[in-house]
């Protein structure tokens, strides 16, 4: 029996709140019993790696002490960079003992201790593997039909390379897709990058590779683009208007989370998956799939 | 007799704490710098950056905004035929340009990366208000504005939350932070 420490991170507190919402009400749907973790702590994201290596292994090790803690087998991030910061962290607990002593004598310090025994997965992985695409089939409501949906994998959630994943060109996404009766479109971009903290550091580049992407999605005629993770949704919803104005484009693409369209086609409120938190409107999208 | 470090393996132990990287293999493909969704942006190519280290151009390598506009996809590092993870390098550089205060001026990611540890340090989550100042120092107070104006949608659609939260327990965490580095003690 698997028992799963969620971990939601920041951002599905604050701009991603839509995330959190949809995962926990789809969690439930399929019956995946998500225990949220007590007191967590930010893992970092991609601004602890430029101050120190050691800090930040820390930060997230503290994170995977308190799911062992709890008893849990498997360690759950909605967020690509949250469940690539733990994923690695974990895995060099086990590989190097040196490092793992380093650790867990900064961690003593917080009562705690960490062996990197957990099982570090993504929840769109525990949604495919676990869960089963045809379980998932059986529980449609509201098949997507004529919905025509970019899969956008991103960066983090299949790179670095971790255990078995495709990173050129996987195709999870487009099966989970299918499986909603929704059109997952041809998307070239589906794993380039949209920018993740360029969008504060470094805007301009960050802008460019979002315009790209949300070019990319309308060339082939994507009605919305699905994310797994809080920074590529919000680089994608929020920055449109940015692009818009600094490019001269009209983008107006809707962008959810794949929970969101999994949560419809399961029959869900939209409301209780966040959706109206947008700020470009999904509504005639979702008339179109209810249509 | 203790010999001088070369710039090269100054930045080879950079990255030691988790993992290996042996950017001596580096064979100057290029595939890094062709798959680099950011290149256009920076001052030197990945190819360029791991042979100018090779080389000891030091000065070249940290005036460089190249690591700095990296926005760590790896998309790099799953490419390289030499195994070299060139996203964990560009974060060691990273990490020598801010331990050595070498950075470009006008960069806004060493602010922003040490205002976001000292916000974590502080209370454990991250809260995006907290990062203002590293907005301020570098769109100005009319980018502050921008920032603000979007702040306030997001704030609407309940989307951004009005306090930070705080973690229990903070007392702990900040032993065990102080046992790796006491950052935001000595500045």
């Amino acid at each position: 029996m698997k028992r799963y420490a969620y971990y939601p991170g920041c951002s599905l507190e604050s701009m991603a709140a839509s995330y959190n919402i949809s995962t926990l009400e789809v969690a439930r749907e399929v019956g995946l019993d998500l225990k949220e973790i007590k007191n967590w702590n930010c893992c970092g994201a991609t601004a602890y790696f430029p101050v120190d290596e050691l800090l930040a292994n820390t930060l997230v090790a503290r994170n995977l002490a308190l799911a062992e803690k709890e008893g849990a087998s498997d360690f759950v991030a909605p967020c690509s960079a949250c469940y690539k910061n733990a994923y690695f962290t974990n895995a060099y607990l086990k590989r190097d003992p040196d490092l793992a002593e380093h650790i867990n004598y900064a961690l003593e310090a917080d009562n705690l201790h960490v062996e990197g025994t957990l099982k570090v997965r993504h929840l769109i992985e525990v949604i495919m593997e676990d869960v089963g695409l045809d379980e998932i089939r059986k529980k449609i409501v509201h098949p997507l039909r004529d919905l025509h949906v970019a899969p956008y994998y991103g960066c983090q959630l299949l790179r670095p390379r971790k255990d078995h994943e495709n990173v050129e060109n996987p195709q999870f996404f487009e099966d989970l897709l299918s499986a909603l009766e929704a059109d997952p479109v041809e998307y070239p971009s589906k794993a380039r990058c949209c920018g993740g903290s360029l969008i504060i550091t470094n805007r301009k580049a960050a802008l460019d590779m979002v315009r790209k992407l949300l070019e990319d999605a309308m060339n082939h005629k994507a009605d919305v683009i699905a994310t797994t993770c809080p920074m590529c949704n919000v680089n994608l919803e929020v920055y449109q208007a940015q692009v818009n104005q600094e490019f001269g484009t009209h983008f107006s693409i809707p962008v959810m989370y794949f929970t969101q369209l999994m949560g419809i086609a399961l029959g869900l409120k939209p409301a209780s998956l966040g959706i109206g938190k947008e700020m470009i409107s999904s509504a005639p999208l979702l008339a179109l799939a209810q249509g | 007799m203790a010999t001088e470090l070369s710039f090269g393996d100054e930045i080879a132990n950079m990255m030691y704490a988790s993992h290996g990287n042996p950017i001596r293999e580096c064979i100057q493909c290029g595939t890094c710098s062709g798959t680099c969704p950011a290149v256009e942006f920076m001052d030197h190519t990945p190819r360029q950056i791991i042979g100018l280290i090779r080389a000891d151009f030091k000065d070249e390598v940290l005036a460089s905004n190249t690591y700095w506009s990296c926005a760590s996809c790896y998309h790099c590092s799953v490419r390289c035929p030499a195994g070299i993870d060139i996203a964990d390098m560009m974060y060691a550089l990273k990490r020598y340009s801010m331990w050595n205060k070498t950075h470009q001026e006008g960069l806004i990611g060493p602010a922003f990366s040490e205002s976001f540890v000292k916000m974590i340090v502080g209370s454990g989550r991250s809260f995006e208000p907290q990062l203002a100042p590293a907005y301020l120092f570098k769109y100005g107070p009319q980018g502050l504005i921008k920032e603000a104006q979007m702040a306030t949608g997001l704030m609407l659609k309940g989307r951004m939350p009005l306090l930070p939260k705080k973690i229990k327990g903070l007392k702990n965490f900040q032993r065990m932070v102080r046992r790796i580095i006491p950052i935001g003690e000595s500045s």
